[in-house]
């Protein structure tokens, strides 16, 4: 081997190994997981019950506000990218990523464009509180003056997001061992080059879309504002058709992560591979046309809504075939059933679950009396929370032995599973019921008809929480000791990552491996 | 290995317990989306029950085969993996059946869209405004207009201790109402951010827009009463806007309308009216709490970086012209809302001397409605 990590902080801070960056990425994520999970307690516990207890209206919408961008761009998609960092050069046969430098780049501006969006809680007038989705002109014209810092730090995330992207792709298409053709790429690395490509081409849009707002606060433009000839719905269009394909830039990774963990359990390869990788396609290209399914409200005339219902409905076709494939692999396998399984079979079902929501949520003249509801509210937390988190989850407990040496603990990573298991449905679940009964979503007080589900609910929050602090123990348990791991880990194990020793060496494949 | 996979069913069973009183109760909990009154709600709720059954039924298939292998095809059952993993013939079965299903949803959910879009022939048109905070009703032809705020009742209870009552954060100051058995039509737009004017009961969700008008519309059958909300984040108080619409027989509603219009002049005639100090203050104060203490705060002190303090404002201790242009006009582009026609003369001079003389603003200044009057009519 070359040489080892260089020694002390310089190791971080200089560092353009994929393992040390994948690592990084990491614990960036993990950290801004209970950063978000914070503020989600925070919402939980003012709404346990009607009336006003513990926060006031403009805060409750900062602590929505910075939950929904903390997770989606602080939590998950870091933690998907830190998985690529690790695993996509590992399954490929690469010694590194392609662009190390870069690579090392794109994840050191992160923090800085975190702690800038946090910095906006102690600003005068407070943190952006204008929900995920900053429709304008209440981010623009009625937003508070942190605006500003919630812009530059989505632009900085969306470069580190590109720059990511590239690299990702650079290495997929340059760096693959002899014989690793395409069609033999584990799904984990299919799914990521196709998210790459979706990176690349949304995150522009996001780009664009806060500079017309910073345009508009600041220098006399009227993109969104109505008075100066501008459009409010145009924001729409153009934050939805970033937006939509950024759903997707959140789970078609975790179809990698459980395409690869559902085999090793069942002790079976994955069944139908090939249509795996064109229904990820699909997925990709559909995302591109459905936009306006978050906009069945906004009055656009009968026949788009008419496109953007059929378009919607589509999506649940490949969608189908991905959960169809993967019980289908279970079935008449030989299984056993270690937390990455777990976590991968509530993936499957949870999953599912989100996706007949969204069935129901693209069906408009029904959506007319979903949207903007807690009906919505646990469509996507069962997308998100059992889709992404679950599968991150996942692959930390599959892939930890590889990258520590060591097995985690057994029997607590299942009492983490059943906790957080329960916990996660006994949060969201009663909330379609909240929903369907009308409460709407983004308020902090309510009638007391919907008092008992919001009470479940956040009892089931606080549950949840409590289990992501295991899950915190077991993995620096995990880190420091404990059985030492062998090179396959798994039984039921396949791929180039599990020929190298536990823990992974500082390099490997420095002489590409011969794919047969 | 088993005695694990015991203890996780055990787990299982606890859940499903824990959740068994919730099921029991579920007949007082309300679980399902309302049918409504209309036509169109009722078509509304026969897709939303075909598209959750369809979904259920697919999901008991799917995880049906799912547990099954799970509990036979396990490890500790001696089960051998097979090695089978293609097979073209099931995958082309498995996207079509999914596709004519798909399509056979998408005739009704076409058909009822086509109805929800059909706003012609209207009977009478409402015209819906949101501000921030409120909903503004115009009966267009008919020179009635209003606007309606969450009520007094509700706001005192939103820091209160004691249980909420039934129509917490779902009742108004004043409603708005509909005759009976006539096509109603909606055009619902914004004055300031987005807002969306939602009534569950008639199945009317229509975002409300600057610059666009959007339309609506229903048809009440029997009379009733109808609670919503506004469902799109339109800042602070977002959770507290909501709508009553009521649906009145045709002579209720006409004498309804009659009644609108006859204080609408015994308010121009109030405005000629002299008014004391105290009379004012008093007024002022009530005025103040309810229309302008969601932003300026029951104290005047604001929210800073927000909302300002009118606690020492030198707008409020400065030119009463300009003091008066703020509060009637508006700044535009800001929060700050034009409140002329929201207010009649005697509120405005009412809340101008309580601000001018409260929170330690004791310019001893005295405005009299007749002042405002004057005011708009130099403008
Ligand atoms: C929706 C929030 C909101 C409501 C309700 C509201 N205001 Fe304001 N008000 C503002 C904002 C924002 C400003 C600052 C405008 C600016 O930037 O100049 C303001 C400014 C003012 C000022 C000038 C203060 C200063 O020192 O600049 C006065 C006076 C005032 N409002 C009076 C009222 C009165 C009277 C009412 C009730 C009838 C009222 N406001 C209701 C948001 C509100
Ligand atoms: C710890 C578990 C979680 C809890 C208890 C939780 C709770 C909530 C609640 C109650 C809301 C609704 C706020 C409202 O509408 O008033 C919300 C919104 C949201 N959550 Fe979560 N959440 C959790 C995890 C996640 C995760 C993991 C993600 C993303 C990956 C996520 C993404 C979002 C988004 C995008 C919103 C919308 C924010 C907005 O309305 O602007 N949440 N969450
Ligand atoms: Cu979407
Ligand atoms: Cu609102």
């Amino acid at each position: 081997m070359a040489h080892g990590p260089a020694k002390g902080f310089t190791r971080w801070l200089y560092t353009t190994n994929h393992k040390d960056i994948g690592s990084m990425y990491l614990w960036f994520s993990f950290a801004m997981f209970f950063l978000g999970g914070f503020f989600a307690l925070v919402i939980r516990a003012e709404l346990f019950q009607p009336g006003l207890q513990i926060v006031e209206p403009n805060f409750f919408n900062q602590m929505t506000t910075m939950h929904g961008l903390v997770m989606v761009f602080g939590a998950v998609m870091p933690a998907f990218v830190g998985l690529a960092n690790w695993m996509v050069p590992m399954m490929i046969g690469a010694p590194d990523m392609a662009l190390p430098r870069m690579n090392n780049w794109s994840f050191w501006i992160l923090p800085f464009a975190f702690a800038m969006l946090a910095s906006t809680l102690f600003m005068e007038g407070g943190a952006p509180n204008f929900g995920w989705t900053f429709y304008a002109p209440l981010s623009t014209t009625y937003a508070p003056a942190s605006v500003t810092f919630f812009i530059f730090a989505v632009h900085i995330m969306g470069a580190s997001s590109i720059m990511g992207a590239i690299n990702i792709i650079a290495t997929i298409l340059n760096m693959r061992a002899p014989g690793m053709t395409l069609m033999k790429m584990p799904l984990f690395v299919w799914t990521w080059l196709i998210t790459a490509y979706l990176l690349i081409a949304v995150m522009p849009v996001l780009a664009g879309v806060v500079t017309m707002m910073l345009m508009d606060i600041h220098f006399g433009t009227s993109f969104f504002d109505a008075a100066g000839g501008g459009d409010p719905v145009l924001f729409q269009h153009v934050f939805w058709f970033f937006g939509h394909p950024e759903v997707y830039i959140m789970i078609l990774p975790a179809f990698g992560v459980v395409s690869a963990i559902i085999p090793t359990f069942a002790r079976k390869p994955l069944f139908g591979y090939s249509s795996m990788v064109y229904a990820t396609a699909s997925i990709a290209f559909l995302s591109f046309i459905v936009w306006a399914h978050h906009m069945f409200t906004v009055g656009m005339p009968l026949f788009g809504e008419l496109v953007f219902m059929y378009a919607t409905m589509l999506i649940a076709i490949p969608t189908g075939v991905k959960v169809f494939n993967w019980v289908t692999t279970m079935f008449k396998g030989s299984m056993t059933f270690e937390t990455p399984m777990l976590f991968s079979i509530a993936f499957v079902i949870l999953f599912t679950i989100g996706g007949f929501s969204g069935l129901m949520l693209a069906i408009a003249p029904a959506d007319f009396q979903y949207h903007d509801t807690y009906f919505v509210v646990a469509h996507f937390h069962y997308v998100l929370v059992p889709g992404a988190i679950f599968s991150i989850t996942a692959a930390v407990y599959y892939w930890l032995p590889k990258w520590s040496g060591n097995m985690y603990d057994e029997t607590m990573g299942k009492a983490h599973f059943w906790l957080a298991f329960i916990g996660l449905n006994v949060t969201f679940f009663p909330m379609h019921f909240s929903g369907l009964a009308g409460m709407p979503r983004r308020i902090p007080d309510y009638n007391p008809l919907w008092a008992d589900w919001n009470m479940i609910s956040s009892v089931g929050a606080f549950l949840f929480g409590a289990a992501q602090l295991l899950f915190l123990f077991i993995v620096i348990r995990t880190i420091i000791g404990g059985k030492k791991a062998t090179a396959e880990v798994w039984e039921g194990s396949h791929g180039l990552e599990w020929t190298v020793p536990s823990p992974a060496p500082y390099h490997t494949f420095s002489t590409p491996p011969e794919v047969k | 290995m088993l005695s694990i996979s015991r203890r996780s069913l055990g787990l299982l069973f606890a859940v499903a317990v824990a959740f068994l009183p919730a099921l029991v109760y579920a007949g007082e909990w309300q679980l399902n989306m309302t049918e409504g009154v209309t036509s169109v709600s009722q078509s509304v709720f026969r897709l939303h029950m075909v598209i959750l059954i369809i979904c259920v039924v697919i999901g008991i298939v799917v995880f049906g085969v799912m547990f099954y292998s799970m509990y036979a095809h396990r490890k500790s059952r001696g089960a051998k993996a097979a090695n089978f993993h293609e097979s073209t013939t099931l995958e082309i079965i498995w996207t079509v059946i999914p596709f004519v299903i798909l399509i056979a949803m998408a005739f009704p959910a076409t058909s009822t869209l086509k109805k929800i879009y059909d706003t012609d022939n209207a009977d009478l048109d409402i015209l819906i405004t949101g501000y921030q905070w409120k909903w503004k009703y115009e009966y267009l032809g008919e020179d009635v207009s209003f606007f309606s705020n969450l009520s007094e009742k509700s706001r005192q209870q939103i820091y209160s201790k004691a249980p909420k009552s039934a129509d917490y954060l779902l009742d108004v100051d004043e409603p708005v109402l509909i005759p009976v058995g006539k096509k109603v039509r909606f055009l619902v737009t914004a004055a300031d951010v987005i807002h969306s004017w939602w009534v569950p009961d008639i199945a009317v969700k229509r975002d409300a827009i600057p610059g666009y008008v959007n339309e609506s519309w229903t048809l009440v059958e029997e009379p009733g009463t109808f609670v919503g909300q506004c469902a799109e984040l339109c800042g602070k108080d977002h959770g507290f806007m909501p709508i009553v619409l009521k649906a009145v027989p045709q002579a209720e509603f006409d004498a309804w309308l009659a009644e609108k219009r006859a204080a609408a002049t015994a308010i121009a005639e109030a405005a000629k009216q002299q008014l004391s100090f105290e009379e004012l203050y008093a007024k002022g104060e009530e005025v103040y709490i309810s229309r302008c203490a969601a932003c300026h705060q029951d104290n005047g002190q604001g929210i800073p970086g927000v909302f300002p303090a009118i606690a020492g404002s030198a707008v409020a201790t400065g030119d009463l012209a300009s003091h008066l242009s703020v509060i009637l006009n508006g700044v535009n582009g800001t929060a700050m809302q034009a409140f002329a026609e929201q207010l009649n003369p005697v509120e405005s001079a009412a809340v101008t001397t309580f601000q001018r003389n409260a929170f330690g603003n004791n310019t001893g200044d005295i405005i009299q409605p007749i002042d405002i009057v004057n005011f708009q009519q130099d403008q």
